[in-house]
């Protein structure tokens, strides 16, 4: 193919990605290093309120943003270097945590928490992903021919549910007046509430994030199953392995190029975590680095977003992916020049 | 080989573990969305009752005269199976006869979209009339065993105009569907004839891109939108509009982001098409774009159904980017539903709350009840080419 061709063929493609995420990129990468405020002036007011006899009038100095002749307030944006990082990281409270002796207090800045909880969500979900999923896929396996539709059926529902809705319906089960809360409570005795703590919240967020995407690995390592090689696997018991053997031995082997997908995926959408805060509402206690960047840009009460936050916050955020896809994309670099196609 | 496959023969216990696992599974899996949509259907107190048989059988709501009677169940369930089994015999054979060659896709649109209209005037507007009648006469088996009411549906779709957010959704997912699919397609296309450096480039920083946090685009994309009028003016004077708050603009957003995926899948359903195909146009005298059109088009379709049924859900299922660059007037299903959060005080907001949540969830259903096949080949496909 002429590379004329190829970039006809290519170019919308291309076009679409430079101007929404490629040009995205580099426009967050500048606001980071400016801040955009509106001029603020210092104004004398004097306010009268009737009285007895004389007015009473106060004359105050307010603060009040420059209008100009359009009618919409006058901003200006400055080069502020470092400081929205600094802001973000805020590395003077990390040294005095550090300095007192007590690094937990770290994790009461809001960054620190974030990443955290982001690190620990990814790390803890991920072997659990893969060994529900290879489990219900052996399972899958094993049962009757005409049971594997409807559990495949029902094994995509959770799969393919609106994050923030599948979140709530979790949420709605354990919320206080919730079903299973009801149930734990009628066993325990106890008075439990899954969201006023932390580290319940956590679990439930594993729980969902499991729940979540465990079908995505059933489905794979199931359509790995079906290509595993029949004869190794009788030579393997001939050989006198047993069933655990047989899978430690010929079954894994076969399905690790799958195990690395999947973990790459997985990896990738759990550093992205994000649906669960909303639908746990539980940004009180646990916060994601995703979930941080949004909250910096939705507009706070006075109807201000701090946009050159959170673009600290993205541009420190995208160094973990870097971090993510380093070693991924090695590999590949290296199957390419090896010439693997 | 007797004995090899009495040695694969598993014990008593390990199938029964193997069942019971699956089992379990098959119990978690569907047991939260199980439980709100029966949630949805109760009132308040029943909705939240601490005994599950209180929940299913709501006796708060059938005491406030909503009610289903074992006939009302009987009938309901006939109707169903019988227009679920004519949908699955009957309407695809209609379908392919009334619609001309070419536009089946048009044709299936119509048809889902008239049955699913004939339905919904069947189950609820025919049905209840005639039942309610029946029940008159039928004495014990007309009274109502089980509370049932669709109050926080009307009050929802109705009340809380929720068909507006809907509206929305269906045009944001629409056009990221269509947008999405034709721009993918042709770079699809093109990447898998390739082989290029160039090529092997382009899939990498789709990778790279695939991973980026969408709050980091959203990052870049808000100052730009909220005063685009006002950057964009001395090229296209006073009509330069506002991106904010607009569902085209939302689109190509969300179309990007969904690029670097959709060009990866596409790539490889496209290299299951053996290149010989569009050789031999070639050598005919076909030009690249007159192969694609007369060779390709017609051989691609599984791969770009199972490709849109994933940029759908992306549509379908954002939260992130529209809760962000729309605002309340035009707003989609996902994000309304925060607007629930805010003044979900008392426990009827949150029954309402559990309506939309299902209802958002419905079309999700019938997606996956119709096309399994394809979303199960679309996971696959991807990964077990590696």
């Amino acid at each position: 193919m002429k590379f004329k061709t190829f970039a006809a063929f290519v170019g919308p493609s291309v076009l679409m990605m430079i101007l929404f995420i490629a040009l995205p990129l580099v426009s967050v990468f500048i606001q980071s290093f400016q801040v955009t405020q509106p001029i603020m002036q210092n104004v004398e007011v004097e306010t009268c309120t009737p009285g007895f006899i004389t007015q009473t009038c106060v004359i105050e100095n307010k603060t009040v943003p420059v209008i100009g002749d359009d009618g919409k307030i006058i901003t200006t944006t400055e080069w502020t270097g470092l400081e929205s990082y600094r802001n973000v990281l805020q590395m003077d409270k990390v040294r005095a945590a550090i300095g007192a002796g007590t690094p937990r207090d770290i994790l009461q800045i809001d960054f620190w928490k974030a990443l955290r909880f982001t690190l620990m969500f990814t790390l803890v979900t991920l072997p659990l992903v893969i060994g529900v999923g290879l489990l219900i896929a052996l399972t899958v396996n094993n049962a009757a021919r005409a049971l594997r539709g409807p559990v495949i059926f029902i094994s995509l529902l959770p799969f393919i549910i609106t994050p923030v809705i599948g979140s709530l319906a979790i949420y709605w089960l354990f919320v206080g007046d919730g079903i299973l809360t009801a149930m734990m409570e009628r066993w325990t005795g106890t008075n439990i509430s899954m969201f006023a703590q932390a580290w319940t919240i956590e679990l439930l967020m594993y729980f969902y994030r499991v729940w979540h995407v465990a079908p995505f690995a059933f489905v794979i390592f199931y359509a790995g199953l079906q290509s595993v090689n029949m004869d190794t696997l009788e030579s393997a018991v001939i050989d006198g392995a047993n069933r655990f053997q047989r899978l430690r031995h010929v079954i894994i082997p076969h399905l690790m190029p799958l195990i690395v997908f999947i973990a790459l995926i997985h990896l990738m959408d759990c550093y992205r975590v994000f649906e669960e805060i909303v639908g746990f509402r539980s940004q009180a206690h646990v916060i994601s680095l995703q979930w941080l960047t949004y909250d910096l840009l939705t507009p706070d009460d006075a109807g201000n977003r701090a946009i050159s936050r959170a673009s600290a916050s993205a541009m420190l955020t995208m160094i973990g992916i870097v971090f993510l896809l380093i070693w991924p994309l090695r590999r590949t670099w290296l199957d390419h020049k090896g010439g693997s196609h | 080989m007797s004995t090899t496959a009495k040695a694969m023969r598993q014990s008593f216990g390990l199938r029964a573990a193997s069942g019971t696992f699956l089992a379990f599974w098959c119990l978690i899996a569907a047991f939260p969305i199980f439980w709100i949509t029966v949630m949805s259907f109760k009132s308040p107190v029943d909705a939240f009752a601490a005994n599950p048989l209180d929940v299913i059988m709501g006796p708060n709501t059938r005491a406030g005269g909503n009610g289903l009677s074992v006939l009302d169940i009987a009938l309901g369930l006939l109707v169903l199976f019988f227009a679920l089994r004519w949908a699955f015999t009957r309407l695809p054979g209609m379908v392919n006869t009334l619609t001309p060659k070419g536009l089946i896709v048009v044709g299936w649109l119509i048809g889902a979209a008239a049955y699913a209209l004939v339905f919904l005037l069947v189950f609820f507007g025919v049905l209840p009339v005639v039942l309610s009648a029946l029940n008159g006469v039928a004495g014990p088996l007309g009274t109502p065993v089980l509370g049932l009411t669709t109050e926080h549906y009307i009050s929802v779709w109705v009340e809380n105009e929720f068909f507006r957010n809907f509206g929305n959704s269906m045009l944001v997912t629409a056009g990221v569907v269509t947008i999405s699919l034709t721009v993918g397609t042709l770079a699809g296309y093109g990447l898998a004839r390739s082989g290029s450096d160039l090529a092997f480039w382009l899939l990498i920083l789709a990778l790279v891109f695939r991973a980026l946090p969408h709050s980091v685009l959203v990052a870049g994309y808000l100052p730009w939108f909220i005063n685009s009028a006002e950057i964009l003016r001395p090229i296209f004077g006073d009509i330069s509009p506002t991106l904010y708050g607009q569902p085209w603009a939302v689109i190509a957003v969300l179309v990007a982001i969904n690029q670097p995926f959709t060009i990866w899948m596409l790539r490889s359903f496209f290299q299951n098409i053996p290149s010989e195909l569009d050789e031999a146009a070639r050598v005919d005298g076909c030009s690249h774009f007159q192969a694609f059109r007369r060779v390709i088009m017609p051989v691609m379709w599984p791969g770009v159904i199972t490709t849109g049924l994933f940029s759908f859900l992306l549509g379908y299922n954002d939260f992130l980017v529209t809760s962000l660059l729309l605002d309340a007037q035009n707003q989609t299903m996902v994000p309304a539903i925060a607007g629930y959060f805010n003044r979900e005080t008392t426990t009827t907001d949150q029954v309402e709350a559990v309506a939309a949540a299902v209802s958002i969830t419905a079309p999700l259903f019938l997606l996956v009840m119709v096309f399994q096949r394809q979303i199960v080949s679309g996971l696959t496909a991807g990964a077990v080419k590696g």
